[in-house]
């Protein structure tokens, strides 16, 4: 909205009660305003409204019609009813209207207690319903390693379509058919793992009910601990520590990491790693990758950030012609998973195979991440064994008895525990630039940046851009975030290769999911920009929290090198720290 | 039959689509409204005028065509009755299933054809001889409940004579 119509200001009365909101406000909006909350389930802040749920009609005194309060903008002196008999009859109808073709098998459903649908079942008191129960006969989904998409579950709200399609410009999904018949596919009702379908899982962050859900892999986990032949291991990424608390009810952004190290442990995970460690681990080595380019083979710019995994789908899918772009450094969880079963199962003397590697991310992508191609396999077998979200860490710590109000803090296991700050923000978006940035200037100039701090490429800010100052030497950069942003991007570098002109920036960030990995599709649910600005918030502060800022300041980083790996991009450094990529067809079938 | 449509859907991946080449008429046609708004509807119609249904392959060349996403090139050719999304028969039987022959016992007619045949609506038999359809209202509502097998119109239909209308087509 641009300042001229931002500073109209709209009087209306809402339930007697006057309110003055910005011209173009809707009608649901301004009802927050006057304290009066109008049920919503089609809705989501992060969308625009379709207005096809129903729940939020409301009555404008002169209008013959009810309106949808989510669909239906402010007008001067207008006078709302949110609430009364009538109201609340229509909208008791259309919910039980929705129940009576949605399962009834809350008490198994991974949405359980966490269901928009059930919650309003409960608020509106269904006891019964006056329609027969008429049940959509469609199979569950279960092709790709990420996400199940259960069609007898979707109440066609829509949320995951305008995800996919406009915030990720993915377009997997879509309403398939019409009328009753109408369902939520891939184009042609073929699997989502044949279609251009991301993993990201945003669709699974913004479904009301549990149509589409993270594929559950708690029990893989129990099963690994069980194992006494085991030797299990975890590491947890950056965003975790931010959004964790939110599933015991703490506010968003809370740094839980040292209650989180010591849940691991009774839980019964033998070593404690953190994915910020190779979060630093992969600045030295995407760093060095930069520095090189930048000096030696500038004409091998830009170089693009592949930490993560649903960027990577989507750039082999959409823009595989810029492979050459992309960093072959692998994502912090990876590197982490290979250094698990080597480095540190040799130095143990553990058998690898006996190494029992679990990862917690913020991520759906990140399940399918562990098995992407061979270099997945480096250290002799699957470097990573289980990826568990956020979501399942949650209730995986709920179901294990474990008070988590009562947890002591502990430290994380040496030799690949250490993390700096710019490990940490790893999970903002941002991050990843920021922390090559300290870094970069450091391996370029052996001198320590002044101000760490590059504020430029922080925010939610869809596409954001710096030009850094390294000694002389111009280097602009850019940082986008939520799929749909990539484009402008992408399609200026394109067309400046196309025209043999020289490159818009040197080094690009891609996020996949708006805002990055702290409202990644893995997260707890509710997430809107307020819960993004106060994960970053959180992010942010543990940097600060750090004695140490950079990833080169990191001991143990440098230790692995000393002692394991050689220097950075070193031959050993290649086979088990960095990946290829290989243009994907967007169907295959 | 053109010769792109041959040979089995799912073998075809979206990139090998693309270099499939439209016959010329077609190719001009998509030229001419590339840029025009609303052209999906129109170039669709086109397609399946061309092939008698939207084949898959040709759904994919025109969303590269047209720089649109397959999905929703799905999401209106599913959602129109019109468009088909495979092959039709030699025959197409359309069974109405408006509210006169609805109340007929249409349904009753359906189940049936589908039992005589193997198929449901929207399909068509392995032989490539018949086609399903359901449409709504055939204008002779008095006749209830109609069928119309390509251009005859069959009225008051009791499903003991399907077998004997359906054999009349056995060409």
């Amino acid at each position: 909205m641009d300042t001229a119509t931002a500073t109209k200001t709209v009087s209306l009365k809402i339930n007697g009660t006057g309110v003055q909101v910005p011209e173009g406000t809707s009608i649901l909006e301004a009802a927050k305003k006057a304290q009066v909350k109008i049920p919503v389930l089609c809705t989501h802040a992060d969308l625009l409204p379709s207005g096809s749920c129903g729940l939020c009609i409301v009555k404008i005194k002169g209008m013959a019609k009810q309106v949808r309060a989510c669909a239906t903008a402010v007008a001067e002196n207008m006078e709302v009813i949110t609430h009364d008999p009538e109201l609340y009859e229509t909208r008791r109808t259309v919910l039980e209207l929705i129940l009576s073709n949605h399962p009834d098998d809350c008490l198994r459903c991974q949405r359980n207690n966490n269901c928009e649908l059930q919650r309003l079942a409960a608020e509106f008191g269904i006891r019964e319903s006056r329609f027969a129960k008429k049940l959509k006969n469609l199979p569950k989904d279960t092709s790709t390693t990420s996400l199940i998409l259960d069609p007898q579950k979707c109440i066609l709200c829509g949320r995951c379509v305008s995800v996919c399609q406009n915030m990720q410009n993915v377009w997997a999904l879509e309403f398939i058919g019409r009328g009753y018949d109408m369902r939520i596919a891939p184009a042609g009702d073929i699997k989502l793992n044949d279609s251009p379908c991301i993993k990201c899982g945003q669709c699974s962050a913004h479904c009301p009910v549990g149509a589409i859900v993270e594929k559950d892999e708690v029990e893989k986990v129990w099963e690994g601990l069980r194992d006494p032949e085991k030797y299990p291991v975890v590491q947890m990424a950056p965003a975790v520590r931010v959004a964790f608390a939110e599933g015991f009810g703490h506010p968003s952004g809370e740094i839980v990491t040292k209650k989180m190290y010591s849940l691991f442990r009774r839980l019964g995970f033998k070593a404690v790693f953190d994915t910020n460690f190779s979060a630093d681990l992969t600045i030295m080595e995407e760093g060095s990758e930069f520095v090189d380019k930048l000096l030696n083979r500038p004409h091998e710019l830009p170089l693009i950030t592949s930490c993560c995994p649903a960027w990577v789908d989507y750039l082999e899918k959409f823009y595989h012609d810029m492979i050459n772009y992309f960093s072959t450094a692998k994502s912090p969880q990876e590197m982490l998973g290979s250094l698990a079963k080597t480095y540190y199962a040799e130095k143990m003397g553990i058998p690898l195979d006996k190494v029992f590697s679990v990862s917690v991310m913020p991520c759906t992508a990140k399940k399918y991440e562990i098995g992407r191609c061979a270099e997945m396999f480096s250290s002799g077998c699957q470097d990573v064994d289980v990826v568990l979200t956020t979501r399942e860490l949650v209730r995986m710590a709920k179901a294990s008895g474990i008070d988590f109000e009562a947890l002591p803090e502990e430290e994380s296991d040496s030799i690949l525990g250490e993390y700096t700050g710019a490990g940490t923000i790893f999970g903002a978006t941002g991050g990843v630039m920021e922390a090559a940035i300290r870094s970069a200037y450091f391996l370029v100039t052996k001198e320590e940046l002044g101000d760490i701090e590059v504020k430029a490429v922080r925010g939610l800010k869809g596409v954001k851009e710096a030009e850094i100052d390294i000694k002389g030497t111009k280097v602009r950069v850019a940082v986008a975030h939520g799929i749909a942003n990539v484009k402008a991007v992408l399609d200026k570098v394109r067309a400046a290769r196309d025209n043999g002109t020289e490159t818009p920036w040197h080094f690009i960030e891609v996020m996949a999911c708006y805002g990055g990995c702290i409202a990644g599709g893995g997260q707890p649910y509710g997430v809107n920009d307020e819960v993004r600005k106060q994960r970053l918030e959180g992010m942010y502060k543990d940097d600060i929290l750090q004695p140490k800022r950079c990833s080169h300041h990191n001991t143990e980083v440098q230790h692995v090198y000393k002692e394991f790996l050689g220097h950075p991009g070193s031959h050993k450094a290649h086979d088990l720290l960095h990946t290829h990529y290989t243009k994907r067809e967007l169907y295959t079938k | 039959m053109k010769q792109c449509c041959g040979g089995a859907v799912d073998e075809f991946r979206f990139y090998e689509a693309q270099k499939i080449e439209l016959p010329a008429s077609l190719q001009e046609f998509i030229d001419q409204w590339k840029d025009k708004p609303g052209n999906l509807i129109m170039i669709l119609h086109r397609v399946q005028e061309e092939y008698g249904y939207v084949p898959r392959q040709i759904a994919m060349k025109v969303a590269k065509e047209l720089d649109q996403p397959l999905a929703k090139i799905y999401g209106v050719i599913t959602f129109y009755h019109l468009f088909r999304l495979t092959k039709a028969g030699k025959h197409t039987i359309k069974v109405c299933i408006g509210t006169a022959c609805y109340l007929k016992g249409a349904d009753m007619i359906i189940e049936e054809i589908q039992e005589l045949l193997g198929i449901h609506v929207g399909e068509t038999t392995d032989d490539g001889r018949f086609s399903l359809e359901g449409v709504r209202c055939l204008g002779c509502c008095g006749l209830a409940p109609v069928v119309m097998i390509d251009n005859d119109v069959y009225g008051e239909v009791d499903k003991a004579n399907l077998a004997d209308i359906l054999g009349k087509y056995s060409e």
